[in-house]
C-alpha cells in the first residue's frame, strides 16, 4: 500500500511506548469504561499505579489471542459468566494465586481453577409500571398470556438474556424452555431491542407494562443528575425480584482475570486485590448499584429497597454450559424476528 | 435500450488496447494492493475451515429464511429509496435553475455526515412517546398520557428503510449529479435538436446514461446497509450481519461466524458481478470536446420555490433533525463542563486517522483503477474487482480478518527482535495504528476504486491514444492527462472515504491501539452504558467534522464546474 508522509508521521506519533515503567497496568475490558472508572481512579490514588484502558465491545478474546505473548494486556474484564468462562477456555488467563482475592470471593462466584473471579453481581429483574400494583412475579409467569402485548425486553441474543434463558433451561429442560420462550415472545409489546433502560422508559412511554432488565440500572436512572429525565423513568417503575418456581433470582456477574502473558503481573494482582477489598466493594454497591460479591459488604439503599435477594442456587457453571443451547432456542422460536 | 443502440455511433467509444505487458510495475502494485485486501479473506477462510458442529443445520432450519427475508426487504427498500431520491435530486439540481439551487447543490450532501447509528438513535429519541414529536402531538390533540395516544414504534423494518435511505441517498446523488453535469450536456442537446421532449430526454437519455453511476452509488449504499450493525441493532432489524454476530459473540463460534460471513461475501460478489454483466456492453464516454456543463432549465415563480422546498425535505430530515437534536443536547453539556481535553484529543486522533487513511485509500484506489484501464479485460480488471471485495464485508468481519495475519506478524516481529536484540518490540503494527489503517484500506478501497473507475470512464480513450501517440508513457499520461481530468472524481472519492473512515465504528473498536479513542468509539462507549448526554458532544463533533469536507469539497467541485 502507498504510505504518505502524513501516514508515516501518524504512525510514529501513535507508536505505543513499550511497557517498561513499573507502576502501570493495561486493562482490556468489554465493560463500559465509565462504570469502572471511579474504581480505577481510586486504585491509582491508593497505589500510584496508572491504568491504561482499552474498551473492546466484542472480540476481547480474539484480540488478546492474536496479540499472543507480545500482548500488553494485564487484566481482562468482562460482564457475563459465559464471557469469563470463554476467556479461560481459550487459554488466555492464568490462575489467580492471591489469598486475599480468593478469600474475598466465594467459591461459587469464581472459576473452579481460579482462572477468573466475579467482582460484582447483578440480578435479572422485572420492572413493573407503578400503577400496576404488582408485588411479585416468577420467571415462569412471564409467558402467561395475561401479559400479551405488555412486555418489553432487549434482544434475546444479548448475554444478559441468554444467561437468563440458560438458567431457565437448566431448571426446566429444553422442551419447557422452548414453550416458555414462545409464550414470552407472544407477550412482547414491541420488537426486542434497545437497552435495559429502555424498558423503564417504554413503561413510562406507555408502550409496555413490565420489562425484563438488570437491577443496577434502576439506581443509575434514579440518581442520574446529568440526565434528569432518566429519574422519571426510574421513578415510574417498581422493581420485582422474580424467582424460578423451584429456585431463586437469576444473577449474573461482572468479572476479571489476569492475562496469561501479563507483563505487569504483580500490579494485576494488586488491582484484583483492590477490587475485592471492602472499599472497592462498597464502591461497586454505592456508585454502580450492583450487588457486592464480598460477604458483609453493604448494599446501596435503593438496591436494598428491592427487598431481600435470594440468589438462585443453580451454579453459574451450569448456566454457562446451557447458554449455547439457549441461544439456539432464541433463534428457533424466532424471538428477535 | 436506446443508448445501447446508439452506442456504436458514439465517436469516442472505448476500444482500448492493452497498453502494457504483464510485467508492468502498475500491475504489480495493483496486484499487491489486491493481495492486501484478500489477506483478511484468506484469514476468514482459514477460520471457517476450523469447522463448526451442526451450525448450518440450525441456520437452515431457523435462521436463514427470516434473516434472508428481512435482509432482502431491507435492501430492496433502501435501494429503492436511495435510487429514486438520489437520482431525482441529482436531476433537479443538475438540470434546473431555481432560487437556492447553489445552496441545495451541496446541502443535499449533508446527510452523508450523519452515521446511520446516530440517525437511528436520534429518531428513536425524537419519535419516542416521551420525545418532542409525540409530546407536541399530544398537546395538540388534547391527550395527557401516552397511554391514551401514541404513534407506532419506529423500531421496525419500514423505520429502518426510511432512516437508512435518508443518510445513504447521497451515495447515489453525488455520482449521478456529477454524471449529469459533466457528461450529459452534449447528448441531451443532440436529443433536444432531434425533437425529443423533456420527459423523453430524462427517460430515454439521461437515466440510461446515468445507469452506471446509479448502479455504482446504489451498490455502495446497499453494502453500507448490509454491513450496518449499529442502526439495525437500535431498530431491531434481524439481518444476516446480526446473525453473524449472534453466532460469534453469543455462541462463541468464530468459525461459524466466518462461514456465514464468507457465504454473504460470495452472495454480494455474485450480485455485483451480475450487475456488471448486465451492463457489460454499455460504455458511455462522450467526445472530448463535449465535456461542458449542462445548460439548466429555469424554473421561475412558484415552481422554483417548490423545487427548493422539495429539495430541502431530505436535507431537513436526514441532517436538520439529527443536528438540531444533537445541538440541543450538547449545548447544555458544553455550557456546564466545556469540551474536555479528552474529547479534544479524540478529535485529533480521529482527524489524523481519517486523513492518513484517506490518502492511502485514494492512492491505492487510483493505482488499481488506472491499472484496470491500462490493461482492460486482462488481470487489471480482475484485480479491480478483487480489491473491492472488502466493502462487502462488515467492519467487524474485516477487523477479525485483519487481526489474525497482523497479529501473527506482530508476534513474529516481537519474537525476532527478542532473539536478535534481546528486547521485544511489543505490538508494532497493532500498537501503531497501522493495523487499523490496514482495516480501513480493506474496508473502503472499493469506494476509491469505484470513484476512480467511473471518473476514468468519463475520459474518452481517444485522449489516452493521443497521449500515447505524443510519446507519453502511463506515468506521464497519468500526471498530465488523467489526474487533472480525474480531479472531480478523486475529490468525490476522497470525501466519501474520509467521512466513512471518520464514522467507522466496529473495526475501530477492535483494532485501535491501547489508549487511543476516536469520536465514534467514545460515542459508542457512552451509548453502551445508556448515557447519551456526553455522547451528544462526540456525535455532534462527528457530524461537524463530517460537514467540513462536504462543504469544502463540494465548493471546490462547484468552482470546477461540475
Amino acid at each position: 500500500m502507498t504510505l504518505s508522509p502524513r501516514a508515516l508521521l501518524l504512525t510514529s506519533a501513535l507508536l505505543a511506548p513499550l511497557p517498561l515503567a513499573a507502576a502501570e497496568l493495561n486493562l482490556y475490558t468489554s465493560r463500559e469504561p465509565k462504570l469502572v472508572e471511579p474504581l480505577l481512579t481510586a486504585f491509582t490514588a491508593e497505589t500510584g499505579i496508572t491504568v491504561t484502558t482499552v474498551f473492546l465491545k466484542d472480540g476481547l478474546a480474539e484480540r488478546v489471542a492474536a496479540e499472543g505473548a507480545a500482548s500488553p494486556a494485564d487484566v481482562l474484564m468482562a460482564v457475563d459468566a459465559g464471557n469469563m468462562a470463554d476467556l479461560a477456555a481459550k487459554g488466555l488467563t492464568q490462575a489467580i494465586d492471591s489469598e486475599a482475592v480468593l478469600a474475598a470471593v466465594p467459591k461459587e462466584l469464581r472459576d473452579p481453577e481460579n482462572q477468573w473471579v466475579a467482582l460484582s453481581m447483578r440480578a435479572r429483574v422485572v420492572y413493573a409500571a407503578k400503577d400496576l400494583g404488582l408485588s411479585a412475579i416468577t420467571y415462569e409467569e412471564l409467558a402467561d398470556p395475561k401479559w400479551a402485548g405488555k412486555i418489553c425486553i432487549r434482544s434475546g441474543q444479548h448475554p444478559y438474556n441468554t444467561g437468563l434463558f440458560a438458567a431457565y433451561l437448566a431448571h426446566h429442560g429444553t422442551a419447557a424452555t422452548e414453550t416458555w420462550l414462545t409464550g414470552l415472545k407472544a407477550n412482547l409489546a414491541r420488537k426486542p431491542g434497545g437497552g435495559d433502560r429502555d424498558g423503564a422508559k417504554d413503561i413510562l412511554g406507555g408502550i409496555c407494562d413490565i420489562a425484563v432488565a438488570n437491577s443496577y440500572y434502576v439506581g443509575l436512572m434514579r440518581t442520574n443528575e446529568k440526565e434528569p429525565e432518566q429519574k422519571a423513568w426510574g421513578e415510574a417503575i417498581t422493581v420485582l425480584l422474580p424467582t424460578f418456581k423451584d429456585g431463586g433470582t437469576h444473577v449474573n456477574i461482572s468479572g476479571a482475570a489476569i492475562a496469561k502473558h501479563a507483563p505487569h503481573k504483580a500490579e494485576a494482582v494488586q488491582l484484583l486485590e483492590y477490587l475485592t477489598s471492602d472499599a472497592a466493594q462498597k464502591l461497586y454497591a454505592e456508585a454502580n448499584f450492583e450487588y457486592p460479591v464480598k460477604a458483609g459488604a453493604e448494599l446501596s439503599p435503593i438496591v436494598a429497597g428491592f427487598g431481600p435477594l435470594s440468589v438462585d442456587p443453580l451454579p453459574l457453571t451450569e448456566v454457562v454450559k446451557a447458554r449455547k443451547e439457549a441461544s439456539a432456542l432464541v433463534d428457533k422460536v424466532g424471538f428477535d424476528n | 435500450m436506446a443508448v445501447t443502440d446508439l452506442n456504436p455511433r458514439l465517436p469516442g467509444r472505448l476500444r482500448t488496447r492493452p497498453l502494457m505487458g504483464g510485467g508492468s510495475p502498475w500491475l504489480w502494485a495493483a496486484g499487491g494492493i489486491a493481495a492486501l485486501v484478500l489477506a483478511p479473506v484468506a484469514a476468514l477462510l482459514w477460520q471457517a475451515a476450523q469447522g463448526s458442529n451442526g451450525l448450518w443445520n440450525h441456520l437452515w432450519a431457523y435462521v436463514l429464511a427470516p434473516a434472508l427475508g428481512q435482509t432482502a426487504l431491507l435492501l430492496a427498500g433502501v435501494g429503492l429509496v436511495v435510487t429514486v431520491l438520489g437520482t431525482a435530486l441529482a436531476w433537479l439540481v443538475a438540470a434546473h435553475a431555481f432560487p437556492g439551487r447553489r445552496l441545495l447543490d451541496w446541502a443535499l450532501l449533508l446527510p452523508l455526515a450523519v452515521p446511520s447509528y446516530i440517525i437511528a438513535f436520534v429518531y428513536l429519541e425524537v419519535t419516542h412517546p416521551l420525545g418532542p414529536l409525540q409530546d407536541g402531538l399530544r398537546a395538540l390533540l388534547g391527550y395527557t398520557s401516552p397511554r391514551e395516544f401514541r404513534l407506532p414504534d419506529i423500531r421496525s423494518l419500514p423505520g429502518a428503510i426510511f432512516l437508512l435511505g435518508l443518510v445513504l441517498y447521497p451515495y447515489v446523488y453525488l455520482p449521478v449529479r456529477a454524471m449529469f453535469a459533466m457528461q450529459a450536456a452534449g447528448l441531451l442537446e443532440a436529443g433536444r435538436m432531434l425533437g425529443c421532449t423533456r420527459r423523453g430526454l430524462l427517460w430515454r437519455l439521461a437515466l440510461p446514461l446515468a445507469r452506471p453511476a446509479i448502479a455504482a452509488g446504489a451498490s455502495l449504499a446497499l453494502m453500507e446497509t448490509l454491513n450496518d450493525i449499529g442502526a439495525a441493532e437500535f431498530l431491531g432489524v434481524r439481518t444476516l450481519t446480526v446473525s453473524i454476530y449472534a453466532t460469534w459473540v453469543t455462541r462463541s463460534d468464530l468459525p461459524g461466524a466466518a462461514q456465514i460471513a464468507l457465504v454473504m461475501l460470495a452472495v454480494v460478489a455474485a450480485l455485483v458481478a451480475l450487475e456488471r454483466f448486465a451492463r457489460r456492453r454499455q460504455r458511455f464516454a462522450g467526445g472530448a470536446q463535449r465535456m461542458r456543463p449542462l445548460v439548466p432549465v429555469r424554473l421561475t415563480g412558484l415552481r422554483g420555490w417548490a423545487a427548493l422546498g422539495l429539495g430541502l425535505v431530505p436535507v431537513l430530515l436526514g441532517f436538520g433533525v439529527p443536528l438540531a437534536w444533537l445541538l440541543s443536547e450538547a449545548v447544555t453539556r458544553i455550557a456546564e463542563t466545556g469540551i474536555s481535553a479528552q474529547l479534544r484529543a479524540e478529535m485529533r486522533a480521529t482527524l489524523l486517522l481519517a486523513t492518513a487513511a484517506t490518502v492511502a485509500v485514494v492512492a491505492g484506489g487510483l493505482v488499481v483503477a488506472l491499472t484496470a484501464r491500462l490493461c482492460p479485460g486482462g488481470p487489471g480488471a480482475v484485480i479491480g474487482r478483487l480489491a473491492s471485495l472488502g466493502y462487502a464485508m462488515p467492519g467487524t468481519v474485516v477487523a477479525l480478518g485483519v487481526l489474525v495475519p497482523v497479529g501473527a506478524l506482530d508476534r513474529l516481529l516481537d519474537a525476532g527482535a527478542r532473539a536478535v536484540l534481546g528486547q521485544g518490540t511489543g505490538l508494532v503494527l497493532i500498537g501503531s495504528g497501522l493495523a487499523l489503517g490496514y482495516a480501513y484500506l480493506v474496508r473502503f478501497l472499493a469506494i476509491a476504486v469505484g470513484g476512480c473507475e467511473s471518473g476514468l470512464a468519463q475520459i474518452p480513450s481517444s485522449l489516452d491514444q493521443a497521449a500515447r501517440s505524443l510519446g507519453h508513457g502511463p506515468a506521464a499520461s497519468l500526471r498530465r492527462l488523467h489526474l487533472p481530468l480525474l480531479r472531480p472524481a478523486l475529490i468525490a472519492a476522497a470525501l466519501l472515504v474520509f467521512v466513512d473512515t471518520m464514522k467507522e465504528l466496529s473495526a475501530t473498536l477492535l483494532l485501535r491501539p491501547l489508549g487511543v479513542e476516536t469520536l465514534a468509539t467514545h460515542l459508542y462507549g457512552e451509548a453502551a452504558r445508556g448515557s447519551h448526554e456526553d455522547g451528544a458532544i462526540a456525535g455532534l463533533a462527528i457530524v461537524a467534522v463530517g460537514i467540513l469536507p462536504v462543504i469544502a469539497l463540494s465548493r471546490l467541485a462547484q468552482r470546477r464546474g461540475i
